[in-house]
């Protein structure tokens, strides 16, 4: 792609494209006008599953597929937009809300009409009050311009779009969770199968996808697949928006294609690595990752779904933590592992009890009073938890924990016997 | 049977405009933004908030109660008229956010999790809150609402708490004048 050229975060090039009028001085709605008055429904998905677009959630699953998987036989439909955005880590769906909402709305209008749904939620986490705010506003100026409601554009479909804001709960980020705290339930994920395409909001067929994921369709409906493909690879193609943050000088959103490699995000865009130090492990999916070792072969490594695994890692939703060479790999599981415990929902044993315990131990071990054979009970409690959640959050939580003891196993030797945290850090995790 | 028609009668606009939002046979979906609603009127939805969006729902007080418990942003004691949640998860760890709450709690003579003797300010940890390239950051809760502030310094937050003293004072003021007005 020409270098600078922004599918997602238009708003960097163009000013003030969180306004209706500009938005559609620059083809705004344009896509969502030609789904409706030239294509079928089915076409529209067709379009989106030729393009090979992946959900950005985490999960990059096949968006056109989705889609396609809505149960026709049972009605209504519903799209739930996910903007939760609770991964640490991660904050490229605020970055699209704020500043290019229309794209992301547009892009909500697009896969209702393609699914015929003829309401769509937007599940905000609840920090997001201010955006929330602020697109109940645009949702008004697109009814008032005609692009919500009855009979969109002299044709047979009508459509109204929601928000509907969390209160802090990281889980409610998993789609079963979300659809039970949008029922006004705990949000607690639900037994799967049976997938929201066939039960999903009030037990209807449901697309919940992500904030980029949608933000993606409507150049894809205006573009076409041929053209979306041009960027990215074979089997990721289109650009995605990498979250840069942690060690790193120049900390930021970066929309590139996917595939470009770590070198090019953590050295050419975000400046490398701040005095002097040096790259020690990358986490690529939040506090979700496990830690991959930053050797050249990591770094020249593409960011793509295929290819991060093979370096031991997971590209998730793309939210790259950088750690540098002083920071102390017991002390960072200690942060992830706190952070699971605090948002386990509870509802099954092996996560409840798991993360429990693991934030004993990692806790102990920061604190300098582990005995030896406690950073191997933590390996085995982890290990333990393996495949016996009943959602991924279980299995999120022990992936640093794992990849960190595995591959910095020397770290951990240093800490039986010896601070890993200053005073000060001492105190926090006390209070916590 | 209840009586209490205290958010009915004071947000009825808001209420109704809130649960024509969802299927009208789906009225439980709108227990959070109802929560919300009571919160914002006094920082903490009370007991009496509690049994009357049970009542307008139809559901029991024990299923809205179960979701302030589970949802961190809901709140069922006063505590802080501001409460000012510094993001100390790893991204901003990893660019000094431990540091920065230790200081400012430190120069206000409290420790993480406390509240100010003036009862204005709380100051709390709290997980990402996806501004992670903007550390240290914190929001500030109150019955305004929510605000960010990002890329933030001990000085920079010991002044915005004078502004909020300030407000809070302004609007103690204010309240009292109301009274006697009422009262005269
Ligand atoms: C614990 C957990 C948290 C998640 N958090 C989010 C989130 O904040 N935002 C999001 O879009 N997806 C999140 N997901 C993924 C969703 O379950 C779901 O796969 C995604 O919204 C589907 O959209 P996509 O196909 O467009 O990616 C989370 C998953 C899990 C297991
Ligand atoms: S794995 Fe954890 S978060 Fe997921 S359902 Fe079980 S307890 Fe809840
Ligand atoms: S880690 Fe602090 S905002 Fe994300």
């Amino acid at each position: 792609m020409a270098e600078n050229e922004h599918v997602l975060l238009r708003h960097r090039e163009i000013p003030d494209l969180d306004n209706l009028v500009v938005y559609r001085e620059h083809n705004g709605f344009k896509a969502f006008e030609k789904a409706v008055t030239q294509m079928q429904p089915a076409e529209v998905t067709e379009e989106v599953k030729a393009s090979g677009l992946r959900g950005r959630g985490g999960a990059g699953f096949p968006t056109g597929l989705k889609w396609s998987l809505i149960d026709a036989k049972s009605w209504p439909h519903y799209v739930v937009a996910n903007a939760d955005e609770s991964e640490p880590g991660t904050f490229k769906d605020r970055e699209i809300m704020e500043g290019n909402p229309y794209q992301f709305l547009e892009g909500v209008a697009i896969c209702a009409y393609a699914i015929q749904a003829h309401a769509a939620y937007i599940y905000l986490r609840g920090e997001f009050w201010q955006i929330a705010v602020k697109l109940d506003g645009q949702i008004a100026a697109m009814e008032a311009a005609g692009l919500l409601g009855q009979n969109l554009f002299g044709a047979d479909y009508s459509l109204k779009i929601f928000t509907h804001l969390g209160a802090g709960a990281y889980i409610c980020g998993e789609e079963s969770a979300m659809l039970e705290s949008l029922e006004g339930k705990l949000g607690m994920p639900r037994l799967r199968p049976p997938f929201p395409p066939s039960f999903g909001l009030y037990g209807k067929p449901t697309v919940v996808n992500n904030v980029e994921t949608l933000a993606n369709v409507p150049p894809i409906i205006e573009r076409g697949a041929n053209w979306y493909r041009t960027n990215g690879t074979e089997k990721s193609p289109g650009t995605k928006i990498f979250s840069l943050s942690g060690c790193v000088n120049k900390p930021g959103n970066y929309e590139l294609p996917l595939g470009t490699t770590f070198r090019h995000l953590i050295f050419e865009c975000g400046g490398g690595i701040p005095e002097g130090r040096s790259i020690k492990a990358i986490m690529a999916a939040g506090a979700s990752s496990s830690l991959i070792t930053a050797n050249d072969q990591a770094l020249d490594t593409p960011m793509d779904y295929e290819s991060v695994p093979s370096v031991g890692g997971q590209l998730g939703s793309a939210s790259v933590i950088i750690i540098d060479d002083s920071i102390s790999i017991p002390w960072l599981i200690n942060k992830t592992v706190h952070f699971f415990r605090h948002e386990s929902c509870g509802k099954c044993t092996p996560c409840r009890e798991g993360t429990y315990w693991m934030s004993h131990l990692t806790e102990r071990i920061v604190k300098r009073t582990a005995k030896t054979e406690d950073v191997a009970l933590l390996y085995d409690v982890a290990s333990q938890m393996r495949g016996k959640c009943l959602c991924a959050l279980g299995e999120f939580s022990i992936e640093a924990v794992r990849s960190g003891i595995d591959r910095f196993r020397s770290d951990f030797d240093l800490t039986v016997g010896a601070s890993v945290v200053s005073a000060d850090q001492e105190k926090l995790t006390k209070d916590e | 049977m209840l009586e209490r028609k205290y958010l009915a009668e004071k947000y009825a606009q808001e209420i109704q405009a809130i649960l024509e939002k969802y299927p009208s046979d789906r009225r439980q979906s709108a227990v959070m933004p109802l929560l919300y609603l009571a919160q914002r009127d006094k920082m903490y939805v009370s007991r009496e908030d509690i049994l009357e969006i049970g009542e307008i729902l139809g559901i029991t007080s024990t299923e809205v109660a179960s979701l302030i418990g589970f949802y961190t942003l809901y709140y069922d004691q006063p505590k802080g008229v501001y409460r000012i949640q510094v993001c100390v998860d790893l991204p901003c760890a990893l660019r000094g956010a431990e540091k920065f709450l230790t200081e400012l709690c430190d120069r206000l003579g409290i420790q993480p999790g406390e509240t100010t003797p003036d009862g204005l300010i709380a100051i709390e940890p709290v997980m990402c809150l996806a501004a992670c390239d903007k550390a240290p950051m914190f929001q500030v809760q109150s019955g305004a609402g929510l605000t960010y502030h990002e890329n933030q310094t001990v000085e920079n937050a010991l002044s915005l708490i004078e502004q909020l003293r300030r407000d809070a004072a302004g609007r103690r003021v204010a309240g009292h004048e109301r009274g006697r007005d009422a009262n005269g």
